[in-house]
């Protein structure tokens, strides 16, 4: 119940809203409850040909036309409330988990897997407003439904009140069987629905692999055996859940029924009146409803409960230690110093161990290795988005622990392979590291990146909004608005990630330019891929399973005749 | 839309029986406040415990039929509209499997995907519901209001006003406020967008220390959310209050104008209580009437969505006779005669007037940029789309003339995106041919580079592949997928980029293996690295949809200026060291 209270506490804020649904509430479901006692009397008023009493009537009708008035007002205020309390709370929620992931380490991204926290941020929190804050107010209005009318039934008359309260747990009985029976029928068929949606993904996905197996028949005949699994389930399913509803109508109908016969006989024993039984039918008809209402808002609220600490799980992850009483690096000359450095994402598999790396202000330092290597573990450790586990690194012999993240990731600028673009203008994305930077210089730094002219030939030139991740730009165009983004801060050092594969050729040789001019005068690291960037660099550290195996200048490397060595010779042995 | 409708003919009765059931379970459900108005006018009256016993023995046996009845519709809906769902799906999916490439990029994979599963589930409640509830609900107000009258014709004036004011405002209320709800989905759909991007961006964002300004474009985001939450809130929240004030309303006026009707004879007392009672009823059906609109406005938009797809016809057709025969051993394997191409509705074509040809045990390099045509060239062999002019000939023989089973089985095709499938790896390799041994798998395994991997798992052939070949790395899963294509003992194979994870050392033996292996196929190498190609029988060059070069290394070098200019990109400063 822990998340329960939890999620109390981030209503509180909202304590007068929620104050003035649960009076609302008691006052609609109290005023709703009145309404048959008096339409009872209003009906004792007409008693037969010549014995209705009219003024008597009349008041009576006048009374529970101000009466149903209230008790819609009282609802629709009811519900305003809830709604005030939910989506406020929901909205804090969300915010709240958000920044929280705005100031996890890097770890916490890079080891869960991003889809579960979308659905975490989204569907669950979505799930606790449904389930737990508008459940709340139905299971509460249920139950004072329930309290009322057996009160009112009480005070009209005890043994009919009675065979209601003993035959109405019968719905109750019939509703706890279908819901155990469904259950797991249920279970079957999301994870059977699941299945196929699975299968139409793989198959439909990748049609063209298909096509060319001529796997056509094969997909067609897994498809429909998974089909056959989900009928039969579905059949059961879909029965069991769709009885529900005229249970709850035969078992009104029994109660309706049973109030009948009773009220019929007191009726003429003259311990009833005509009026009272007709009370006592619209009560009978709405008893069972809070009931089953209750039974399928209990089973939202385990969801909800789930979903909530789903949430709270996010919330309760450590931030990044805070650092605002740091000192705040200024603009460095790009001297890197890596003393005794000891690395590892797991303790059992240690991956750096007692690195040492010193590199002057402007020198170029390339990383070489194959794919997976562990070039962004170096990366990761220099901007400080993991933090070393044992020595230190120094930029212009300052201690990196001893000073603001921030601070330090500004003297970095950083364009990775995967380039990163958000859903906004070319203009936003070329000035995200400085918002505030003028037309003029956005032109300008497009320009020094070689992106200006494809811009410029978009159809909205710089106001161009980029689709979902860039899908409307080329690999090659993403990476030139990556260097652009960096030389608008024109940082002090620089980490480049060149590309594999998958650019077209000419945008590449403006990408390498682009590199080309952004690297002179600035400590740069490089992963690279390329003859000539490897061969000019001052150091090149070549790096396999995550550690680095050789270092040195190309000349140096290739008279060790070790793995570098090896790697050049297999690559650009014949194209040299 | 309604061509759909032919799917529910194995079902024919489960579609009368079940309606008719629910019907007579409807019937009953109106019996009853009749009875209870017998038992209060005739039995308590006439003071008769007998005949108020015998009434209600009677109202608790109409319950049970009624629950018996209602349960066999149940029963008959659940049956039918599964059953439906099951075979248009079946249909669905078989039909999508006979597309080509242009109608399932003109349709969109997600959108089929959707259309498979959501379109088609949505479809099944409606048909469940339409057995359910569209005889029901509009009998039970129909049934109601009819009862009335026959009680008292002046009387049930009121049910006429009241009918149609219940009708209004839940038609005004949920068009109102069901627009929202797509809006709230998108704006709900933006918020995940955004933490998608904070998530793949992480390491941007903090690099330029951007948290704040990100942490501010969600809170607006939810803010804005929110603030469309409160007020489609308050639009739907008038929903139940509004329509059980006007039934209450309603129910006053039957009070007070009963009372007049009674007071002059025409009516009993028994017999209002009976007019209550099915004024409640018609607000119950009402509300099952409105969800219903709902879910056939909705399944509407499905059922389109579906037959659009049925209505989808294949471009890609099979030749029905076999002219295998035709063909000549002396022609090239692969020729391209003046081909050229264009996607539907594009205004320039991706290829133009391509024309090569390539011999048994020849490879064939194909470089260019990105878009200039590598992929959509060999996509024209296996017939993947046609070609919009001149022919593709295998053989001497047209592509369109051979029958596409025989045709893609000498094919062997290794995607760009190299994609494996939940399943085993040994079922991943006989994707080519079902009954492949293992010892051919290995075989392929081996030339693919890929055996050592497979053999360092510990269970071999037998391992797991999760959905995507996700359990594995990029260079892993490109091996294997070029390993499948092989296990098929092609006569052509085409390797679409297929190794660009690939670290060098690796790339070069597999390279080399495949030389070793392919002496009598025909293999194309797409690349953007000259290095993988430089070594071909045959270079196309690539430009812009034309080929502008096609030759050796060599030739090319000194001939094509393109070719030179790529080849200076890639190894620009090297040619000055």
């Amino acid at each position: 119940m822990k998340p329960l209270r939890r999620i109390l506490h981030w209503m509180k804020p909202y304590w007068l809203p929620l104050l003035g649904a649960l009076l609302f509430a008691v006052g609609s479901v109290v005023l709703t409850l009145l309404g048959p006692v008096f339409i009872g009397k209003g009906v004792d008023a007409i008693i037969g040909p010549g014995q209705v009493d009219f003024s008597r009537l009349g008041r009576i009708v006048l009374l529970l036309a101000a009466l149903f008035l209230f008790s819609s007002l009282c609802q629709y205020a009811m519900t305003l409330c809830t709604n005030h309390v939910t989506y406020h709370t929901v909205h804090d929620l969300r915010t709240a988990v958000f920044n929280r992931l705005e100031h996890v380490p890097l770890t916490t991204i890079d080891t869960h897997a991003h889809g579960d926290f979308i659905a975490r941020i989204v569907g669950d929190i979505e799930q606790v407003s449904d389930g737990l804050l508008q459940g709340f107010s139905q299971l509460f209005t249920g139950v004072v439904t329930i309290v009322g009318t057996l009160g009112f039934m009480f005070s009209v008359n005890v043994p009919i009140a009675l065979i209601v309260v003993l035959v109405t747990p019968l719905s109750l009985l019939f509703a706890s069987f279908v819901a155990r029976r469904s259950h797991h029928m249920f279970a079957e068929q999301s994870a059977l629905r699941g299945e196929i949606g699975a299968y139409v993904e793989e198959m439909v996905g990748n049609q063209k692999i298909v096509k060319a197996f001529g796997y056509e028949q094969r997909a067609q005949t897994d498809f429909e055996a998974i089909n056959a699994r989900l009928y039969t389930c579905g059949v059961k399913a879909q029965f069991y859940s769709s009885i529900t509803n005229p249970g709850t109508r035969f078992v009104n109908n029994i109660v309706y029924a049973c109030v009948g016969l009773a009220g019929a006989l007191s009726a003429m024993r003259g311990s009833l009146t005509i009026g009272q039984i007709s009370c006592f039918l619209t009560y009978a008809n709405q008893y069972t409803k809070p009931f089953n209402e209750i039974s399928g808002v209990i089973t939202e609220l385990q969801t909800a409960l789930a979903s909530a600490a789903r949430i709270f799980a996010v919330l309760d992850m450590p931030e990044e230690p805070s650092d605002a009483q740091a000192d705040v690096l200024t603009r460095c000359d790009g001297a890197v110093d890596a003393t005794d450095v000891c690395f590892s994402y797991r303790p059992d598999a240690p991956l750096i161990e007692h690195f040492d790396l010193h590199v002057q202000p402007g020198q170029r330092i390339a990383i070489v290795g194959p794919t997976g290597c562990g070039k962004t573990t170096l990366i990761n450790l220099l901007m400080r988005f993991y933090d070393v586990q044992q020595g230190r690194i120094e930029v212009d012999h300052t201690d990196i622990q001893s000073v603001t993240r921030s601070s330090l990731r500004r003297q970095y600028g950083m364009v990775l392979q995967d380039s990163w673009l958000f859903a906004g203008t070319i203009r936003d994305n070329i000035a995200y590291g400085r918002p505030d930077a003028s037309e003029q210089d956005v032109i300008a730094a497009a320009k020094a990146a070689y992106a200006h002219g494809f811009i410029q030939r978009l159809p909205q030139g710089y106001d161009t909004v980029i689709l979902d991740d860039g899908g409307n730009l080329s690999q090659g165009q993403k990476q030139l608005l990556c260097i652009a983004r960096i030389m608008l801060t024109q940082p002090p050092m620089l980490i480049l990630d060149e590309a594999t594969s998958s650019i077209d050729t000419r945008t590449e040789l403006l990408v390498q330019q682009a590199f080309d001019r952004m690297m002179q005068g600035r400590t740069s690291f490089i992963v690279a891929h390329r003859l000539s960037t490897i061969r000019e660099a001052d150091t090149i550290l070549v790096m396999q399973n995550g550690r680095v195996v050789e270092r040195g200048n190309h000349d140096q490397l290739l008279r060790q005749n070790g793995f570098y060595a090896h790697l050049y010779n297999s690559q650009f042995a014949h194209s040299s | 839309m309604f061509q759909l409708l032919r799917y529910l003919k194995p079902f024919r009765k489960e579609v009368f029986w079940g309606p008719l059931f629910k019907w007579i379970e409807a019937v009953f459900d109106l019996v009853l406040p009749l009875l209870m108005a017998r038992i209060i006018d005739v039995g308590v009256a006439a003071r008769d415990s007998s005949y108020v016993i015998r009434m209600s023995l009677c109202m608790f046996g109409i319950s049970l039929l009624g629950l018996f009845c209602a349960l066999i519709c149940q029963y008959l809906a659940a049956r039918a509209s599964q059953g439906f769902g099951t075979v248009v799906r079946n249909k669905l999916f078989a039909h999508v499997q006979s597309l080509s490439h242009a109608e399932i990029d003109g349709l969109g994979t997600p959108s089929l995907i959707t259309r498979i599963t959501n379109d088609v589930n949505q479809l099944q409640v409606a048909v469940a519901m339409a057995i359910r509830l569209a005889i029901r609900a509009p009998f039970l107000i129909i049934g109601a209001t009819v009862m009335a009258m026959l009680l008292d014709l002046k009387l049930s004036c009121v049910f006429l006003v009241a009918a149609p004011l219940v009708a209004f405002t839940l038609y005004l209320v949920m068009s109102r406020s069901i627009p929202f709800y797509r809006m709230i989905q998108q704006k709900l759909d933006g918020l995940g967008r955004i933490t998608r991007e904070n998530l793949s961006g992480v390491r941007v964002i903090r690099a330029f220390s951007r948290q704040q300004t990100e942490k501010a474009r969600f809170q607006q985001a939810s803010a804005s959310l929110c603030a469309d939450s409160l007020l489609v809130g308050r639009i739907s929240a008038l929903l139940n209050p509004l329509t059980a004030c006007i039934i209450n309303l309603a129910i006053l006026a039957i009070l007070w104008f009963g009372g007049v009707r009674v007071q002059i004879g025409a009516l009993s007392q028994g017999q209002v209580i009976a007019f209550i009672n099915y004024l409640n009823q018609i607000l119950l059906a009402m509300i099952a009437a409105a969800n219903l609109v709902v879910i056939f406005t909705r399944a509407a938009a499905s059922g389109q969505r579906v037959q659009a797809v049925f209505d989808t016809q294949p471009s890609v057709i099979s030749p029905s006779v076999s002219q295998t025969a035709a063909s000549t051993a002396s022609a090239p394997r692969v020729a391209f005669d003046h081909v050229s191409f264009a996607y539907a509705g594009a205004e320039k074509p991706v290829l133009s007037d391509i024309c090569f040809a390539a011999a048994p045990g020849q490879t064939i390099g194909i470089i260019g940029g990105t878009g200039a045509g590598k992929s959509t060239l060999c996509q024209l062999i296996p017939r993947f789309y046609d070609a919009t002019d001149g022919t593709v000939y295998i053989d001497g023989l047209p592509v369109d003339q051979i029958p596409l089973p025989h045709l893609r089985a000498r094919i062997g095709y290794v995607p760009q995106h190299a994609v494996l499938f939940a399943g085993t790896l040994r079922q991943n390799m006989q994707w080519a041919d079902p009954h492949a041994s293992d010892e051919r798998i290995w075989q392929a395994l081996e030339t693919a580079q890929a055996a050592a991997l497979v053999q360092a798992m510990p269970q071999g052939l037998d391992s797991p592949i999760t959905q995507g070949g996700q359990n594995l790395s990029g260079g892993q899963r490109q091996r294997l997928t070029i390993a499948r294509a092989l296990v098929g003992q092609p006569d052509i194979l085409i390797l679409d980029d297929s190794a660009s994870a690939l670290d060098f050392a690796t790339d070069a033996a597999l390279r080399a293996a495949l030389h070793r292996q392919m002496r009598k196929q025909t293999m194309f190498v797409i690349s953007q690295r000259v290095h993988a190609i430089a070594q071909a029988d045959q270079i196309l060059v690539l430009d812009d949809g034309r080929l502008v070069g096609c030759g050796t290394h060599d030739t090319l070098l000194a001939a094509c200026p393109v070719y030179a200019q790529i080849v200076q990109s890639q190894q620009q400063k090297e040619e000055h060291a």
